[in-house]
């Protein structure tokens, strides 16, 4: 047995070249399986974690899947907002330890701009509960100052003391600028991984200023109020977008939910975010799985033309078979030698692709995270994606009894002498 | 009968899918020690004779012996070993494993045999050396040895295999047409060589070519074409 397996490790060494070939595309094919299974679950990681600590998300009524998209992924926009007063009632509620209401609309070069107090930066929470902490500056203090993101900073290059200008709703594209009244950048957040990283987060008495010479979405024709005059008006609120609640026991949330439905001074809806994230999470579900599927493909590919390639090789070796077995060799020995080497290239390749990836994150980890905000680490295998490894391989040795079977057939056929 | 090598009786072989027989004689012996010449042109059946005394394929009909053990009645990997223990093969070309160094090649049959091995280990002190007194007599210096097997030209190569043929002393030698592609003084050098070590070694020796010039030189010559029913008309020459 033994020398089997060093008769069908010169012979693969004999053929290494195309065999390397070979190992080369199964490493790659399994390295993209692998790397597709991790940004999948790094992205589902990152978005059940983008929120916690929040006990309900409270806005307009509409879905809840809709009131999570713009509450806390700052995608689309709401459709209705809902009361200052209503809000401020949330606040009194004795169930209630603290809320942060939140204002959307605005955005800076596509940067979303939301409105908010203090308590977001002492309340909200991601990941593991994780708080937001500022790497560089302070919190706004005034109206006219903005804390941002640490990719809104990276991307646009902006540092403390910046002067940036908001534009009138959300897109790149044809916005109207509240050009007469720019911010200045006095914090910059650490970067969470969430899309905090992409907020621009100002004041709500500062989102109330910009719009105070605006009607319906566009400024007054012939008023202009300069900023130093804003604080002569009132810059309270009159409506907020949504309002993060936490609560000072858990264990009351379905019955502050119940309430808030059931208030009849404005249609409102509460929403339990893990509820709504899974929801959402079905949604974009389908692509994640499609991705899954396109790369098992990949694989399936790969192993075809490993197959094929040996299976190509055996033409030329009937010589060889018909001289193993003229000193004795089995047709079995002939089918293990065969399929020895078909699992040796699918071992080699897998290993080699889950090197090949680890190397890959670590070249390109810091890269991958800055551009497209997902952190990928340079683990090894989780037990999700071992198993995944586990059938890769399990599909490889099946794929290499093929060959297996073929030369074992062959050499019967043949016996001594191959009809060549 | 009881020191005859190969003693083939009333033998009839079709091989699977096909309608009619290959082969079909009454009888085919090979004693002990005997060099024998087979003149077995293509469609002779010369391929199925090999076949059946390799154990490689059984015949429908009739009854394979080889050293008085009938091959009909092993299965078919009792077969696989009793070949390599008792034959050694010698083909036309492309003897050896292009991967495996000369020395490799010499002893593969003693990798799948152990009676082939313990044969070999008792002409030398180890297999090694068993290995480089056969290829000393086969003419082939110790400076070939460690080159690669494609580096060889065919007749040493030839000689290499003959040298795989002979190692543990089989009793019987089976050549199938190993001067085809060397030049008339190396077939004869060559089949000096072949000779004299069976001889040596008390092999039986089974030469099968189409090459009358080399006939005389054996003990007996069998005419394939003869003694099979079935040679097909337009090959029998």
């Amino acid at each position: 047995m033994s020398f089997l397996f060093r008769l069908a490790a010169r012979s693969a060494w004999n053929r290494r070249f195309t065999l390397g070939l070979m190992l080369l595309a199964i490493a790659l094919s399994s390295a993209m399986l692998l790397g597709i299974e991790r940004i999948r679950h790094e992205v589902r990681e990152g978005f059940s974690q983008s929120v916690s600590g929040t006990d309900l998300v409270v806005g307009a009524r509409t879905s809840p899947v809709q009131l999570m998209l713009y509450a806390i992924f700052r995608i689309g926009g709401a459709t209705n907002n809902m009361g200052w007063d209503s809000a401020q009632k949330l606040a009194k509620n004795p169930a209630v330890a603290w809320t942060i209401p939140l204002s959307l609309g605005d955005s800076h070069r596509g940067f979303p701009v939301l409105a908010t107090n203090g308590n977001y930066f002492e309340h909200f929470h991601y990941g593991d509960g994780q708080a937001l902490h500022l790497s560089e500056g302070r919190v706004f203090g005034s109206v006219f100052e903005t804390v941002i993101g640490a990719e809104v900073a990276q991307h646009l290059h902006y540092k403390l003391g910046d002067h940036i200008v908001l534009s009138h709703g959300m897109g790149s594209l044809h916005l109207t600028d509240h050009a007469d009244k720019p911010f200045t950048v006095t914090g910059i957040l650490a970067r969470t991984g969430t899309p905090v990283d992409r907020t621009v987060h100002i004041g709500l008495d500062a989102m109330e200023a910009i719009h105070l010479d605006w009607e319906g979405g566009a400024p007054m024709p012939g008023l202009s109020i300069a900023p130093a005059l804003v604080k002569k008006f009132d810059l309270t609120p009159k409506t907020v977008t949504a309002v993060l609640v936490g609560l000072k026991n858990r264990a009351a949330v379905f019955g502050v939910q119940r309430d808030i439905a059931d208030d009849n001074s404005e249609p409102l809806m509460a929403v339990l975010p893990g509820v709504a994230l899974d929801e959402l999470w079905q949604v974009v579900g389908v692509g994640e799985n499609a991705l899954l599927l396109v790369s098992a493909m990949v694989v399936i590919v790969g192993l075809a033309g490993l197959v094929s390639a040996i299976m190509a090789s055996l033409g030329e070796r009937r010589r060889e078979l018909a001289v193993l077995r003229s000193v004795g060799a089995r047709p079995t020995d002939i089918f293990l030698l065969l399929a020895l080497e078909g699992l040796a290239v699918m071992l080699a390749g897998v290993v080699l692709g889950v090197l090949l990836l680890t190397l890959a994150l670590v070249a390109l980890g810091p890269f991958l995270s800055a551009q497209f905000g997902v952190t990928l680490h340079a683990t090894l295998p989780a037990a999700g994606e071992l198993q995944l490894l586990l059938w890769t391989i399990a599909a490889g040795f099946l794929a290499s009894l093929l060959p297996g079977l073929r030369a074992y057939r062959l050499s019967l056929a043949d016996g001594l002498t191959p009809r060549i | 009968m009881s020191d005859a090598a190969i003693a083939l009786r009333d033998i009839s072989f079709t091989w699977p899918g096909q309608k009619t027989p290959t082969l079909a004689l009454d009888r085919f012996d090979v004693q002990a020690h005997e060099q024998v010449f087979v003149s077995g042109p293509s469609g002779s059946g010369k391929s199925t004779l090999l076949a059946l005394i390799g154990g490689i394929a059984s015949a429908q009909g009739g009854s394979v012996a080889i050293l008085g053990q009938g091959l009909d009645a092993l299965p078919a990997s009792r077969r696989d070993r009793f070949r390599v223990d008792h034959i050694g093969f010698i083909f036309q070309q492309f003897n050896l494993i292009p991967y495996l160094s000369i020395l490799d090649n010499v002893l593969l049959p003693c990798q799948f045999s152990a009676y082939r091995r313990e044969r070999a280990l008792a002409q030398g002190q180890d297999l090694h050396a068993a290995a480089h007194s056969l290829l000393r007599s086969l003419d082939l210096a110790p400076d070939l040895w460690r080159r690669a097997v494609t580096q060889l030209s065919i007749g040493q190569q030839q000689r290499v295999a003959a040298a795989r043929a002979l190692i543990g002393r089989p009793e019987i030698v089976v050549a199938d047409e190993p001067t085809s592609a060397l030049d008339s003084d190396r077939q004869h050098a060559f089949l000096d060589l072949i000779q004299h070590e069976c001889e040596q070694a008390g092999a039986s020796l089974v030469f099968v070519s189409h090459d009358q010039r080399l006939a005389e030189r054996f003990h007996r010559r069998i005419a394939l074409n003869d003694i099979n029913r079935c040679a097909s008309m337009e090959d029998a020459g």
